[in-house]
């Protein structure tokens, strides 16, 4: 009997040491897929970088920069695209970001906690979600027929800071949350009123978390395509807008904000949808300086972000 | 007393006024900064429901909805929307077959077994991967997908529905790997030492303690997954074809409501005609797609939310 009840134990033993090596062995079968998942990832990032900068090597010279796009795709260049794209951005960076760090900062450090300020809340939550290309729809309503703004720069650079906008409240919100409320309290105690608080200490502190949001909002600005073709972006642009600056007095005008312009990823899709081989090349060529353009941007963003991470201790 | 109301305010108290006044100010124009959103989200809707009414005096609600061809180009006109949510519906189902599985590995993989050193270094190399424009995914899915895919399926047209399919799950991707990734880590540890305790390793325990108590966030990630797939535009315009065709089969060529908006852009419009207030039809539902799919995401989590 005793004997019996041994060999069951010691089989019982083997039974149970066997199970525990299979559930060993699913851990690594897993640990090992969920690397190989990782690297793929990490792979086909890699892939999808270099094809374009193998695709495009043969346009990466100077001339393709300062050339206008042309018929012969080798003659043709990405002047009027690179010139669009930093005069877009710029109206998108100076109506999005005061608008977003301003609504940002009323719903952290003014909204009472009602109704009112969850409407606001699930507002900007909802923009996030809505397809670019919607924003692409409300523009050309809005202000290319709604407020006769036409398919200029202006439009351009108003639509993408729609797009934008949320980015910009989102992480002013996360950045001003980080602030302790001593910080506050001390500013209050000396007598300051609630904009002093805000904008000496509260906005002064958050400028990291806020700063990065910036830039991952105009990185994306840059590559967004959809919006920008429905608003009826030209495709073939031959000339520059008037400048910005002049040589004479007032040294400064804004008659650039109306004109007709093309942007990067445009002038990309319009060489991809040419059956032509040689222009695919262009468009490999445009493609790797705007993903140089947005890895960067998102690498610089990544940084700050991690360095603000590091170094403040309240 | 007399003297003190003969006096206006006192400079002192004057500088507080103005102080005050100019703090009213500030803070209505912050309130209307805030109110902005609420402004942006009416526009929308304005803008879309008043340019797709006159294009349903048109065509009837009926139509729209049941019809399967969408010519708008041709002397019969057809508007019947299925045929462009059929290729929305596709590429999007695509897209999840690729990206659910590989997003839930990856997050479950950075919750549950990744080193805290590991998951610093992965982490900015998936925010990268959100960061690449879709205009380049898209001359991915037609240049390098397709020819690939086309190897192993001769009879692949240039334009067909797998490849961007498949290249817009790898963008999506890391949407749902963070979101979800962020659900299990708020799952607390007291739950993984109690399984670790019971003599779980870490996969059971991922999978049947971390994961069904984290899962109103998984599935809100894969809610806000079909939308962004739904809404992507750039990825499909370049390598589905732009040509409406009623089907789900992933190696025809179809046109998306998005590419669809995309390629009337891009010709002349009229404003006025019917062509332009059919690409705000479209538009509009889109919006009720994508808008569903997120009051569904947010119920999902509302219902199943764990309370700890």
């Amino acid at each position: 009997m005793a004997n019996d009840k041994k060999v069951d134990i010691e089989n019982n033993l083997t039974l149970i040491r066997s199970l525990i090596a299979k559930h060993k062995r699913h851990d690594h079968i897993f640990a090992g897929v969920g690397m190989f998942v990782i690297i793929s990832l990490t792979i086909t990032l890699l892939v999808l970088f270099l094809d374009l900068v193998f695709d495009g090597y043969p346009r990466f010279n100077l001339d393709f920069l300062t050339n206008f796009p042309s018929r012969r795709a080798t003659a043709a260049g990405i002047l009027s695209a690179w010139v669009g794209s930093s005069l877009v951005l710029i109206v998108t960076f100076f109506a999005a970001v005061p608008l977003g760090i301003a609504a940002g900062v009323y719903l952290e450090e003014y909204a009472k906690k009602n109704w009112f300020s969850d409407l606001i809340e699930i507002n900007v939550t909802n923009l996030a979600g809505v397809p670019s290309i919607i924003y692409g729809l409300l523009a050309l309503g809005l202000f290319v027929y709604g407020f006769g703004l036409g398919q200029t720069i202006l439009t351009a650079g108003l639509t993408l800071a729609l797009l934008m906008l949320p980015i910009v409240i989102v992480a002013t919100r996360e950045a001003i949350r980080a602030i302790p409320i001593h910080i506050r309290e001390a500013a209050y105690a000396v007598g300051a009123t609630k904009w002093q608080v805000s904008l000496h200490h509260v906005i002064q502190y958050s400028y990291g978390g806020i700063l990065t949001g910036v830039i991952i909002g105009m990185a994306r600005a840059i590559g967004e395509t959809a919006p920008v073709i429905t608003i009826g972006a030209l495709t073939f642009i031959a000339f520059l807008p008037p400048s910005p600056v002049g040589l004479e007095p007032p040294f400064i005008n804004f008659e650039w904000l109306e004109a007709g312009f093309t942007v990067l990823p445009i002038q990309m899709f319009n060489w991809i949808s040419r059956p032509q081989m040689a222009f695919h090349v262009n468009a490999a060529a445009t493609g790797a300086i705007i993903i140089l353009l947005t890895l960067l941007m998102n690498g610089l963003a990544i940084k700050i972000r991690y360095n603000i991470r590091k170094k403040i201790k309240w | 007393m007399a003297k003190l109301e003969n006096t206006e305010v006192s400079p002192r108290l004057a500088k507080n006024l103005r102080r005050n006044v100019l703090e009213r100010c500030i803070e209505f124009g912050l309130l209307c900064s805030g109110m902005f959103a609420i402004f942006i989200t009416l526009a929308i809707i304005y803008i879309l429901v008043s340019e797709a009414i006159p294009f349903f005096q048109h065509v009837s609600l009926y139509d729209f909805l049941t019809d399967t061809v969408w010519t708008p180009n041709y002397s019969i006109k057809h508007y019947g929307i299925m045929a462009l949510v059929s290729g929305t519906l596709t590429t999007t189902f695509i897209a999840l077959l690729v990206a659910v599985p590989l997003g839930t590995i990856t997050a479950i993989y950075l919750s549950e077994f990744a080193t805290h050193k590991v998951r610093e270094t992965i982490k900015p190399v998936l925010e990268l991967l959100v960061g690449v424009p879709t205009v380049v995914f898209g001359y991915f899915a037609l240049m390098l997908v397709t020819p690939l895919l086309q190897k192993i399926y001769p009879d692949l047209t240039t334009f067909n529905m797998l490849g961007p399919g498949i290249v817009m799950g790898i963008m999506i991707v890391p949407y749902i790997a963070s979101v979800a990734e962020d659900a299990m880590r708020a799952v607390p540890m007291a739950m993984r030492e109690g399984s670790y305790a019971m003599g779980a390793t870490r996969f059971q325990t991922a999978v049947k303690v971390i994961t069904p108590a984290a899962i109103s966030g998984i599935i809100a990630a894969y809610i806000l997954a079909i939308s962004r797939a739904v809404g992507e535009t750039m990825i499909v315009a370049i390598a589905a074809g732009q040509q409406p065709n009623f089907t789900f089969n992933p190696v025809e060529s179809a046109a998306t409501i998005t590419s669809y908006i995309v390629s009337v852009a891009l010709g002349d419009l009229e404003h006025d005609g019917i062509g332009f207030q059919s690409i705000f039809a479209a538009g509009l539902t889109l919006l009720i797609m994508t808008l569903m799919f997120n009051i569904i995401g947010h119920a999902v989590r509302k219902k199943y939310a764990e309370r700890y």
